[in-house]
């Protein structure tokens, strides 16, 4: 399945423009969307620029799915930190005696097929996807953005060569490169980070040279390269912090990807390797039994369901507040490649 | 079904005059926001006779658009609509949707501001010009074309022939705002609405297009409501003015009178703010302030923040009426200036903003420009 | 027009050199010697040197990569590490269970994205409108094989309605491969329909807000013909080219449902060949699907340019 990147690449091309709740004035939250198409008497405020710390915090705390999400997510990183000890079992403690049951007091997500509580192992496994969604955004992050600050900023040939390259990146379907590039590796956990790092690499890389092309033409920038302070100042202190922005929204959205590539990996047996335990793994071990013990299907999926759907909407929110000019249809369509 | 367009049956020896083609009463809007209902229009009353000319004048934000908006049932969803709406005698306001749009197009043409936006760029010129005369009068696809080439003739573009098959992105801005006439004229209507037509052109461009209206409506017998906030352009073309702000007519009346006696300091101070060919050298005289939010109406005249007359209390806290000071001129206002033109009240005691800010006035800048450049001096 | 889809060409014939590079690349990475990795148990001197020979390894890398690409110009992706078969052969005889899944799953997608993505975007703020977004949040977040595994359990095991997985040829038995599409097509399809229905809704929010449907309201025109023919129309231009690039991807990218329904496709290939550390095949299934991805792309540039006038001038 090439979800999780078709859907990284199709949501940062969400057609914005005038109606949408991003650009609309005052407070962007999803309510927007029921105001009435403004008319020349009344032009729209300009939305706020990109917000202070405060400001997006204050627009969080007024959406609900925002709230819920950022609460989940906390719920995840004590879980992701301290699985082990929330889990009322060990992950490996195997129990031929108790095999296949549905869930009970004792086993409130059942057992698996070797008697193992299913509980301890979604719970233990959470800390795998937390950790492979972290790592391979930070690779994507780290590279993206120097590749496109590179290009963006140096233009000419850099930028037609590392462009081009990301080009190349983006020419093959999300999952199917991680794929590629696991096998050549050999599956496990480092390689997993290394290959979903990798895939989404291009996606920063293309919105930081967008943003640092706008930012380049900026009075402020232009006025910083004449007094002659050096590149890597002028890029520090005054390109990066204006990319910032989508730069946080990329990341939030680009993190529930990840997860739900870690997840797909997994299943094909690719990620962390067994007898650790994986939410997309469990899922695949467990769909021999899917019509006898519903529970070896059902709980895994949707603890990745739940992460995916908390970073999605903190990531929604987030981009409602601190990215209003959005993307425009042209855009839109180049990225989703 | 392919009516000679010029000249209509109906422009001919018709003179202009009698019964008003729109006539608006009492005519309230109420837009509800976010941030509570937002009274864009309040109690506006004015009519246009066939052939005449209105101009509705003010700065934006005045409802001088969601005026005409609203009268034609174009109004957002979220607009409450109050008063009384007749076109060609018939009430609009009780009139179902359905019928209404019948009547747009048919009887009512547009002309919108930016002719850039106004068209649709994936249809063939040619379509939008007369698809609604397939709408309306019933032409066919074929019929429609030929309309169409001779609507393009009409406006003065260029081989029409050839031309009726492009796309928008193929015209200049003049040229597009001049197939949107086409298009507005295309079923005869009886009444052109013109929203600021000549705002998004250049000046040589603007000219143009005014005198192209004129001339249409003097072959055609059309009427014309004309929306602006150039002051200059209304001098030339329109018989009757009206001059909104905040929602209401502080001044409606003959254009002659209006420009030789204005009797309400905004009008003064617009009068005074607009550039005038021969006066070289002389300073233009900015309005100090913007125009009020209709989320925060004052309780009394809108203007009072802004006048340089500055009455007394009973401006801040009760609406003046509109009162007539001439045959057919009226003026909402408790200090009207008088017919030789000095005001009843003397300026010069007026505080703070004066009507003359040399500072800054810019030469050619509109009333809007101005209070751009000066937002918050409330 | 000729030069956009000219120079949008020479792009596509750089950026697929790079991908055949970096295809090329991939056998490189592999620690040790592939071809023994490859043969693992079933080592033989004889077939050893028989693929050894056979895959250029052991000439400089830039000889190879020549080679590669020369051979992949004429079709030919090499063989096989396990049955000796052809690439080529061996990916394209998959096309046709991964092209019929795709374009199920699309077509699924589209039956509900269209309709729900218009009307939430024109009754913005109403409960269609709310749903739609409960919707499409709900299908962007959910991982497609869990839905694959939900679906099963419902249709298959409870219901009994549908077979679990499995495949049979749409030419063999229309009725027997809609039943087993069914079920992977709807997991896939929930996702792109999720996709679609969001891009749909802020597609048409924004021709909603232009000025010119105002101008078409200001005619007269029947709310179906403003509909329709203004916003539609231009709305769906860009919706077009999603749906075909969404398409596009499925082709190399239902893997994990091909696995989980035994769906005998391109996905399901590599699967495989990653098993088998097939690595010719592997290469090969890689190359095809982007080198598809690619000309699908260009497709859509093309098709862009003809549904916009605008871009024509370019």
């Amino acid at each position: 399945m090439s979800a999780a990147g078709d859907r990284a690449s199709a949501d940062a091309g969400t057609p914005g423009g005038a109606a949408d709740p991003s650009t609309a004035p005052h407070p962007p939250t999803r309510a927007d969307l029921t105001s009435p198409r403004p008319v020349d008497d009344h032009p729209p405020t300009r939305a706020a620029e990109a917000g202070t710390l405060r400001r997006t915090l204050t627009a969080l705390r007024h959406d609900p799915p925002a709230v819920a999400g950022t609460v989940v997510l906390l719920a995840l990183l004590v879980v992701g930190l301290a699985g082990q000890w929330l889990a009322p079992a060990g992950i490996n403690d195997v129990d031929v005696d108790q095999m296949l049951r549905p869930p009970s007091g004792a086993h409130p997500f059942g057992t698996d097929e070797l008697g193992r509580d299913v509980l301890s192992r979604v719970l233990v496994a959470a800390r795998v996807s937390l950790q492979v969604g972290l790592v391979s955004v930070g690779i994507a992050l780290a590279v993206g953005v120097t590749v496109g600050l590179l290009a963006g900023w140096y233009g000419g040939w850099a930028d037609n060569l590392l462009m081009r390259g990301m080009d190349v990146l983006f020419a093959f379907p999300v999952l199917l490169l991680a794929v590629a590039i696991v096998a050549v590796l050999g599956p496990g956990l480092v390689t997993a980070m290394v290959a979903i790092g990798v895939v989404y690499t291009p996606i920063f890389a293309r919105v930081t040279r967008a943003s640092v092309l706008a930012v380049r033409e900026q009075v402020f920038v232009r006025a910083a390269v004449s007094i002659g302070t050096s590149d890597l100042r002028i890029l520090r202190r005054h390109v990066l912090p204006n990319i910032a922005a989508p730069l946080i929204v990329q990341t939030s959205l680009s993190l529930a990807f990840a997860i739900l590539s870690e997840a797909a990996l997994s299943f094909l047996g690719l990620g962390v390797q067994p007898p650790a335990p994986a939410w997309g793994r469990m899922l695949y071990d467990g769909r021999g039994f899917i019509t006898d013990a519903w529970w070896l299907g059902f709980f895994p999926g949707a603890a990745i369901f739940v992460t995916v759907l908390a970073f999605n909407l903190v990531g929604d929110a987030l981009r409602d507040v601190l990215d209003p000019r959005q993307l425009t249809v042209s855009e839109a369509r180049r990225s989703t490649r | 079904m392919s009516a000679p367009v010029v000249p209509s049956p109906r422009a001919g020896g018709e003179p202009p005059g009698g019964e008003p083609v729109l006539a608006i009463d009492d005519l309230t809007v109420t837009l509800g926001t976010r941030n509570g209902p937002a009274r864009a229009v309040a109690g506006v009353d004015w009519s246009v006779a066939p052939g005449r000319t209105l101009a509705l004048v003010g700065e934006s934000g005045s409802g001088k658009s969601m005026t005409v908006l609203a009268a034609t049932g174009l109004a957002p969803r979220s607009a409450t609509v109050t008063g009384r709406v007749r076109l060609l005698g018939r009430e609009l306001t009780t009139m179902s949707e359905t019928d209404r749009r019948r009547w747009r197009g048919r009887h009512v043409g547009f002309v919108f501001q930016d002719p850039m936006t106004t068209l649709n760029p994936v249809l063939t010129v040619g379509r939008q010009v007369t698809e609604a005369c397939e709408e309306h009068l019933g032409m066919s696809r074929r019929q429609a074309r030929s309309r169409a080439v001779e609507l393009l003739d009409l406006v003065g573009i260029p081989a029409p022939e050839r031309r009726v098959d492009a796309h928008p992105h193929q015209f200049s801005g003049g040229m597009r705002q001049r197939v949107v006439i086409a298009m507005a004229l295309a079923c005869e209507p009886e009444l052109l609405i013109a929203d600021e037509p000549t705002t998004a052109l250049d000046v040589t461009t603007q000219a143009q297009i005014v005198e192209l209206v004129a001339d249409l409506r003097r072959r055609l017998g059309t009427a014309v409501v004309w929306i602006t906030h150039d002051l200059g352009v209304v001098a030339g073309i329109a018989d009757t003015v009206a001059v909104m702000y905040g929602g209401r007519i502080v001044e409606q009346g003959p254009v002659d009178a209006v420009f030789a006696a204005p009797g309400h300091p905004y009008t003064r101070a617009l009068l005074a703010a607009r550039p005038r060919p021969g006066a070289a050298g002389e300073e233009l005289a900015a309005i100090p302030g913007a125009p009020p939010s209709p989320l925060d109406l004052p309780a009394g005249c809108a203007f009072w923040p802004r006048c340089p007359v500055r009455g007394d209390a009973r401006c801040a806290h009760e609406l003046p009426p509109l009162v007539p000071i001439a045959p057919g001129h009226r003026v909402r206002t408790f200090y009207p200036t008088t017919a030789d033109g000095g005001a009843t009240a003397d300026p010069t005691t007026a505080d703070g903003g004066a009507t003359a800010d040399p500072t800054t006035a810019d030469g050619g800048a509109t009333a809007e420009d101005r209070h751009q450049l000066r937002p918050e001096d409330r | 027009m000729g030069r956009f889809v000219l120079r949008r060409l020479l792009q596509s014939v750089v950026v697929l050199l790079g991908v055949t590079l970096v295809v090329f690349l991939l056998l490189q990475l592999v620690p040790g010697d592939p071809v023994r990795v490859a043969l693992g148990t079933r080592f033989d001197q004889q077939t050893y040197d028989a693929l050894r020979e056979r895959s250029g390894l052991d000439r400089p890398l830039v000889v190879q990569y020549l080679s590669y690409v020369g051979h992949a110009l004429t079709g030919d992706l090499g063989v096989s590490f396990r049955s000796g078969q052809p690439v080529t052969s061996i990916v394209l005889e998959r096309l046709p269970a991964t092209g019929s899944l795709s374009v199920t799953a699309v077509l699924f997608a589209l039956l509900v994205a269209f309709p729900l993505g218009v009307l939430s975007a024109m009754r913005s703020g109403s409960f269609v409108d709310h749903a739609a977004r409960v919707f499409s949040q709900f299908g962007v977040s959910v991982p497609d094989f869990w839905m694959g595994i939900m679906g099963i359990l419902l249709f298959a095991g409870v219901l009994g309605w549908l077979p679990p997985s499995g495949y049979v040829a749409l030419t063999d038995d229309p009725a027997g491969w809609a039943s087993h599409v069914a079920l992977p097509a709807a997991a896939v399809g929930l996702v792109t329909a999720s996709i679609l229905t969001r891009f749909i809704r802020s597609s048409v929010l924004e021709v909603l807000a232009e000025d010119y449907v105002r101008t078409a309201e200001a005619k007269g025109l029947r709310r179906r013909v403003v509909i329709v023919r203004h916003v539609l129309r231009n709305a769906l231009i860009p919706v077009v080219t999603v749906v075909a690039v969404q398409l596009a991807s499925l082709v190399g990218g239902v893997i994990v449902i091909e696995v989980l329904f035994a769906w005998p496709g391109v996905g399901r290939l590599t699967y495989d060949a990653v098993q088998a550390r097939d690595y010719p095949v592997l290469q090969g299934a890689v190359l095809f699907v982007a080198t598809l991805f690619l000309l699908m792309n260009l497709l859509v540039d093309v098709l862009y340019a003809r549904l916009d006038p605008r871009i024509t001038l370019r």
